[in-house]
């Protein structure tokens, strides 16, 4: 059973990476993604980590996701790819690198301890979780609520910040709503 | 006993309040900002006195730790006050003569634009001397020992507009810190051997950790000695004490005659178990006091320049001390340093008085006739005389007398002679200034042995000539005040060391503190010390006679051209310097400098060169392109993983 | 466990060199961001494998820390690529290159 759904989602995973760096249009990239993430947390499940697997859901597929499809709908760019090739790196190279990393990412991961016995009762549940969270782990805890509080205020400046005056975009127009009412303000 | 720490701050204060606002205040308000911090801080030192007295002989020692300065594993020095009848004593000397020349300062310096930076330095003077003579270890008595450098720098230098001032504060600079550097040396030692700086530890662990006369403890006492001679302008560092006196001359008469140069003396008494271990360095130091007294007297026999006459004397009695600390004599020492400052600081001021009436002249062979003119500066100067001669009763031939006698009954009887004949030049040098300032018409000076200086020209160029029949009179009651107390003082000092029980005030107040020297013998008759007086006086009243005879009577002629001739040149020290050290240092400076342009700057340019090329080179590599640089990076992890699978 | 731990950190290392090529060789900043969600997933499933191999809870605690950090690095990046965007017009990652030496 747990092989079988491993099977799946490993083969949803792998096609939806490919989709995410292949794809035209990054709409399709973004549900690429997003085919990754469930798939990833059906994973988690397999791995007894119930929260984690409900955060990845709601965080990942839930809010990050949506964050990027709202941008493109804002943006609304298509591949946001000009014509224009060759000033980056060849193809060939990238794909020569990359492959050698992952060879030897795989070569790593082939030296792992193959099983471990099953978990004790209650791992990987919230409780569990939480009470690490909120026990050895609640300095860093209190600094990523710190954290987040500072990504929203940079987002907040970032998304005020006025264009110097006498720069009218040619771009403009076409999309209205990209920061339109916040620099209104 | 905590209450001590505001002996040296009261001055710092002054000298913050001074240095910030001082320039937006008037006048007067500096100056009692300045002159009322110093007394301050002598009030502080009688109260501390009180305190002590209060307390039994034996528990007159009180250590204030006012926090941890330094502290790293072995090496503590806490930024601590020693409390003792010795260093109280040192306290009130110099607090007691700084506030009186602070005072004659507010009428010296009254013409001058910059008083509030004057009074600033000679505030941060004050707290600087206050804070080395009340130090509780070396480390914390090395800040003030370099901040009274500092100070006396600055002070020399107060008129930096003059070049030969300007000069003159970076060759004191410059002297100075070659003795520091012995005593920096000797702090280290004294670290390696004794774990601390601590007085009190030290002088407590002497015994055990110093084997008498072994190679650490003349070491440690030679080098702490090497920075005594530079502070105190002994042999062979004093070449900057004459100079120094292009400063004002309350400068000369607080730092330069009265308090920082004794700072040697005082640190070797502080010390003194120390060199009790180490018996050669004591003979060294003796020795090397008696070669400067004599040397530095018969030096001053030359000079045409009153204050510098007075800064040789300054040198000459400097060795007196050293002389006396170095056949093991503490408290002879300390009492011959209070009378000197007393005695030596009323001269200073008194010639203060005699250049501020004639607009800044100091040169002997100009003046002439004066104490018609100059009836209460001219007495000050002759109670100061007489004193630094060794006439009783004034301070000065109590203390030199009890260093002779001290040298004397330590054996060293070959030392005793010399600081005897130095006691005759020292009465005639001083005599011959007062008859040549005072005495004599004015340019029969030229007729003495000091004309074969005829040719220099005037040291005070700088200054206003001595106009003929311009107004001359006695200074304003401001600068008089001082010179009245420092001359009573003078008069009165004299019972500090002396009373019908040989130890004196002074030695029993600072008794049981100080471990009497080895090498002192005990016995020594009360005839034998009324004919140590008598011999030193008769000698002392035969050179005021010899200058009676010669200036004034001109019954006798000195006319031996070589002897003039060396003793103008100084025995040719300074010559012997400029030979011996400074060319040679000069060659060394320009080959170096022509080392630096050739080898060391073309090495930096080739190498900014090469730097330049190698950088227009690289920065191909900076294309912009961000998958550039995550390629790169991934270059970099794979290489890492690579060195990490196959290690 | 019936699936032994290698099948899934070898799917988790896959994964990471996808997001990586992805970032080597596409233009669009939003796809580039993409890909680096795509290899911080990887990296997520590597974390929760060895929790469980380890039996140690510490691994997700982790997973929890690198989520929260994406969330702000996705706001942060997405404010930054709009920024971009309107001075710019572009979202192509090589027309903005002022780090050119």
């Amino acid at each position: 059973m747990e092989a079988v759904l491993f099977g799946i989602t490993a083969v949803l995973a792998l096609a939806g990476g490919v989709g995410v760096v292949a794809a035209r249009q990054p709409v399709h990239s973004a549900l690429a993604l997003l085919l990754v993430l469930l798939s990833l947390a059906v994973d988690y499940l397999l791995l007894a980590a119930q929260f984690i697997a409900a955060l990845q859901v709601i965080v990942y597929a839930g809010a990050i996701v949506v964050l990027f499809v709202f941008i493109i709908m804002l943006l609304h760019t298509r591949s946001g790819e000009g014509p224009r090739a060759g000033a980056g790196l060849p193809r060939a190279g990238a794909g020569v690198l990359c492959g050698l990393f992952g060879l030897a990412l795989l070569a790593l991961a082939a030296g792992v301890r193959e099983t471990a016995p099953p978990p004790a009762p209650g791992f990987g549940t919230i409780q569990d979780v939480g009470r690490a969270l909120f026990g050895r782990y609640l300095l860093p805890f209190e600094a990523a609520s710190a954290l987040l509080l500072i990504g929203m205020v940079g987002a907040v400046a970032l998304g005020k910040r006025l264009r110097p005056a006498g720069d009218p975009s040619p771009g403009r127009p076409q999309a209205p709503p990209a920061g339109g009412p916040a620099r209104a303000r | 006993m905590r209450a001590a720490i505001l002996i040296p701050l009261f001055p710092l204060a002054g000298w913050v309040v001074n240095g910030l606002l001082g320039d937006r205040w008037g006048r007067r308000a500096v100056a009692w900002v300045a002159c009322g911090t110093v007394v301050a801080a002598f009030a502080v030192s009688l109260a501390v006195l009180a305190r002590l007295l209060a307390l039994p002989p034996g528990a007159r020692s009180a250590a204030v730790v006012l926090y941890e300065w330094i502290g790293t594993g072995s090496v503590r020095a806490p930024l601590g006050l020693l409390v003792d009848p010795l260093s109280v004593a040192l306290a009130l000397v110099v607090s007691g003569v700084g506030a009186l020349i602070h005072i004659y300062s507010v009428g010296y310096m009254a013409g001058d634009e910059h008083i509030a930076r004057y009074f600033a330095y000679l505030n941060l003077f004050m707290a600087s001397m206050l804070w080395l003579v009340l130090a509780g270890n070396l480390v914390a008595m090395f800040i003030g020992w370099e901040g009274v450098g500092l100070c006396s720098y600055l002070l020399i230098a107060f008129w930096f507009t003059r070049p030969p001032a300007a000069a003159a504060g970076v060759k004191a600079f410059l002297v100075t810190r070659l003795g520091d550097v012995g005593f920096l040396l000797g702090i280290f030692l004294a670290f390696a051997v004794f774990g601390t700086t601590d007085f009190t530890a030290m002088a407590r662990a002497a015994g055990s950790r110093l084997p008498l006369g072994g190679p650490a403890a003349t070491a440690l006492a030679l080098l702490l000695f090497l920075g005594a001679t530079g502070k105190s302008a002994q042999l062979p560092l004093y070449v900057w004490l004459p100079d120094a006196m292009e400063g004002p001359t309350p400068v000369s008469a607080l730092i330069h005659a009265a308090t920082m140069v004794t700072a040697g003396v005082y640190m070797i008494v502080r010390m003194h178990a120390v060199y009790l271990r180490a018996p050669l360095a004591l003979d060294v130091v003796a020795i090397v006091g008696a070669a400067t007294a004599i040397f530095a007297a018969a030096a001053a026999l030359a000079e045409p320049d009153l204050k510098r006459v007075l800064a040789y004397s300054t040198i000459s009695q400097l060795g007196y001390m050293f002389l006396g600390v170095g056949v093991g004599a503490w408290s002879d020492g300390i009492f011959h340093l209070t009378s000197h400052a007393f005695f030596k600081a009323l001269l200073f001021l008194a010639a203060g008085a005699v250049m501020h009436a004639l607009g800044g002249e100091t040169d002997m062979r100009r003046m002439g006739g004066l104490a018609g003119r100059l009836p209460a500066t001219a007495g000050a100067f002759a109670v100061g005389a007489l004193a630094l001669a060794g006439i009783w009763p004034f301070a000065g031939f109590f203390s030199k007398e009890a260093i002779l006698s001290d040298a004397f009954r330590a054996g060293r009887v070959w030392l005793w002679a010399v600081a005897l004949a130095a006691a005759g030049l020292t009465a005639l040098y001083i005599a011959r200034a007062f008859a040549l300032v005072f005495v004599l018409p004015p340019g029969e000076g030229s007729a003495g042995p000091a004309g074969c200086r005829e040719g220099d020209a005037p040291r005070a160029a700088g200054h206003r000539g001595l106009a003929p029949g311009a107004e001359v009179a006695d200074p304003p009651p401001v600068m008089r005040w001082p010179m009245g107390a420092l001359a009573l003082l003078t008069l009165l000092g004299g019972a500090l060391g002396w009373s019908a029980a040989r130890p004196g005030v002074l030695a029993r107040w600072l008794g049981p503190l100080l471990a009497p020297g080895a090498l002192r013998s005990s016995e020594g008759t009360h005839g034998s010390e009324a004919a140590l007086a008598a011999a030193g006086l008769a000698v002392a009243v035969a050179g005021i006679v010899l200058v009676w005879l010669v200036y004034v009577r001109r019954a006798l002629r000195v006319r031996s051209q070589a002897v003039q001739t060396v003793l103008a040149h100084r025995f040719y020290v300074e010559d012997f310097y400029a030979a011996a050290v400074v060319a040679p240092v000069r060659a060394v400076a320009r080959w170096a400098g022509g080392f630096d342009r050739a080898v060391i700057d073309g090495a930096v340019v080739g190498l900014a060169r090469a730097i330049g090329g190698g950088g227009a080179v690289l920065r191909r590599l900076q294309s912009g392109y961000l998958r550039h640089y995550a390629a790169l990076a991934l270059v970099g992890v794979l290489a890492l993983l690579a060195y990490w699978m196959w290690r | 466990m019936s699936v032994p731990a290698p099948y899934y950190l070898g799917l988790s290392a896959v994964l990471f060199t996808l997001g990586m090529a992805g970032v080597l060789v596409r233009r669009s900043a939003l796809i580039v961001f993409m890909s680096v969600e795509l290899m911080l997933n990887a990296v997520n499933l590597t974390l929760v494998t060895f929790a469980r191999l380890r039996g140690a809870v510490d691994g997700q605690v982790l997973v929890f820390f690198v989520l929260v950090v994406a969330a702000v690095e996705v706001v942060i990046g997405l404010a930054i690529i709009v920024d971009i965007f309107r001075s710019r017009d572009t979202v192509d990652v090589d027309d903005v290159d002022l780090l050119r030496g």
